[in-house]
């Protein structure tokens, strides 16, 4: 099998079986860098030196048996959020063009150990913030299936990496859909895992109550491979929680499985090959056993407006750290403490950052606080009472990720409200706290992929694997590549 | 709502933001967007639904009060924009 043809777990057995070194492939990554970063743009930062020696001492402790992980040697990539030592993570913001974090987020420390070989640090929404990775400090990412499109956000950079194959697989985030809408736009798989299953240690907060780091991959295995490496209880995050690992998925047979299908995630504004694939992909399952039900998901459309009253009411709060005295960036003129904090954020923050620190300054100001961040925080009740009740008829979901495929550059850019409306099929899931998980289902006419988004009740990650990877089975969507797009 | 002047200058004194003219008024405009967005919520009646701030339900996470070293001070002060005898260096603050 041709090398960019191998999924992460493919590539991982290769090198175990020294059909490939760890420095080769590390190599024929970076020379993929070369050919398409000028175009794609997913990278902030390519750490190709430490990637080389890294891959040599890798390679080293395979061979000596030290190293025994099925992802071991395997090259990989970082959203620009999460926190390594010694390489700088921008968070895509003049803020922190060059903060060099002094320690290693939990997940980065779990992947080093088993051998992961990082090539650099991926591009993203300023702070997260976004989706269509449009906001960067450092330039757009470009959609590999079409460079006049976006690669969905904030986890852009990641999602069009693994696209293209730049790397086998890559960490994202996902606060409202940072890891999903992105897995659809750029027909990767991928997964937020429920609220608590992954350390946030060493993740720069945009609102901790909803922020979750999880894999983009090739497929569900390795999808499944990388959530099983990074999950776990850490005393460095409080909210992180033990459960067993999930399993790794097995099989095609989903007999008895129960699919709810949420009609209210089919109605107006849904586009209309999204949901014919999307549907397409509730019939293959059905035909591996499972059992569709109609359920029902009526609080849908105050989804998003709670979902920005929380997000910005913790963002505001989360990004008071940024003043420009312990890091960060620091205006070089500043008339007294008070204009060095207020000049750092105004020049340091661009305006989808500030917009938003402003809605959640006045969502948590007193005399609104009731109105907007409490009355947010009871629709936030509501929704999980909703998941509850479709959980109690369904194993799981089957919904789409997004009502569109990938648009344009700059089609939502003078339009704050129209971007967010994008996230209305993932927002409820972070609020709930459950596990929501993005295949590829399909291209819609323009060749551009579609996503299908699977959601499992609290740690119900096993289900999600083993119905994404049933699917992919009997489906050859996620092997398709932009480079190598077949007809039809 | 009406979004007033007085409000965008008190928003953006909570956020420590610094608007000039032009920035003030896109800054109104968007505010005004964007909550006449979020009022929607008001439509829902909310009424007897206790305030959820985490999903699931959660105790108290404890661990042993054991004494442990912090980082080292140089590590600390490794990203300061300005630093000066193991400190931050900022303005004078006391006259």
């Amino acid at each position: 099998m041709e090398l960019f043809e191998m999924t992460a777990l493919e590539l991982g057995a290769a090198i175990k079986r020294r059909e490939i070194g760890v420095e080769e492939a590390a190599r024929a990554c970076l020379d993929r860098m070369s050919a398409q970063e000028g175009t794609v743009n997913a990278f902030v930062t390519v750490t190709e030196k430490e990637a080389l020696k890294r891959a040599r001492e890798v390679q080293a402790r395979i061979d000596s048996g030290e190293m025994t992980h099925p992802l071991a040697g395997v090259p990989m990539a970082i959203k620009d959020l999460i926190s390594t030592k010694g390489v700088r993570t921008t968070c895509s913001s003049r803020m922190l063009e060059n903060y060099v974090p002094v320690f290693d987020a939990t997940v980065v420390r779990k992947l080093d150990a088993i051998g992961a070989v990082c090539l650099g640090k991926t591009n993203m929404d300023e702070f997260a913030m976004g989706s269509s990775t449009e906001s960067s400090w450092f330039g757009v990412t470009r959609n590999p299936w079409d460079p006049s499109r976006v690669p969905g956000g904030s986890s852009g950079g990641s999602a069009a990496a693994v696209a293209a194959r730049e790397v086998f697989y890559a960490l994202g985030s996902d606060t409202g859909g940072s890891i999903r809408q992105p897995a659809s736009f750029c027909g990767v798989t991928g997964i937020k895992p429920t609220y608590g299953a992954v350390s946030r240690y060493g993740l720069l907060a945009y609102a901790s109550s909803l922020d979750q780091i999880g894999p983009l991959t090739v497929d569900a295995l390795d999808a499944a491979a990388v959530t099983r490496t990074i999950m776990g209880r850490d005393e460095m995050d409080s909210t992180s929680v033990d459960v067993p690992l999930p399993d790794m998925p097995q099989g095609d047979d989903l007999t008895g499985l129960r699919v709810g299908i949420p009609e209210d995630y089919f109605g107006e504004g849904l586009d209309a090959d999204v949901r014919a694939r999307v549907l397409d992909a509730a019939k293959a399952l059905e035909a591996m056993g499972a059992v569709l039900v109609p359920v029902k998901m009526p609080m849908l459309e105050y989804a998003i407006p709670a979902y920005y009253v929380l997000a910005c009411a913790e963002a505001s709060s989360n990004l008071s750290r940024y003043d420009g005295v312990k890091y960060g960036f620091r205006p070089e003129k500043f008339e007294d403490l008070h204009d060095l904090y207020t000049t750092a954020r105004s020049e340091g923050f661009g305006a989808e950052v500030k917009r938003r620190i402003m809605l959640g300054a006045f969502a948590l100001s007193s005399g609104y606080y009731d109105a907007y961040y409490n009355k947010a925080l009871r629709v936030k009740a509501l929704i999980k009472r909703a998941f509850d009740a479709c959980f109690e008829q369904a194993d799981l979901l089957l919904t789409p990720a997004a009502p569109t495929t990938a648009f344009a550059l700059g089609a939502h850019s003078d339009d704050p409200i129209q971007m967010y409306l994008g996230d209305i099929y993932t927002v409820s899931v972070n609020m709930a706290g459950l596990p929501g998980m993005v295949v590829p289902c399909g291209f819609d006419a323009a060749g551009l992929p579609v996503g299908a988004q699977l959601i499992g009740p609290a740690f119900g990650e096993s289900q999600l694997f083993k119905a994404a990877h049933a699917y992919q089975m009997h489906t050859d969507f996620h092997r398709q590549r932009p480079d190598a797009r077949k007809e039809g | 709502m009406e979004i007033t002047d007085k409000l965008v200058a008190y928003v953006a004194e909570l956020a420590h933001l610094k608007l000039d003219g032009e920035q003030r008024a896109q800054a109104a405009a968007d505010l005004a967007r964007m909550i006449g967005y979020v009022d929607k919520l008001s439509e829902l009646d909310t009424e007897g639904v206790e305030p959820m701030s985490h999903a699931f339900p959660v105790t108290n996470v404890f661990r042993e009060d054991e004494v442990r070293d912090s980082m080292d001070r140089e590590l600390v002060l490794a990203n300061a924009p300005a630093a000066k005898d193991g400190c931050f260096l900022v303005p004078k603050t006391v006259e």
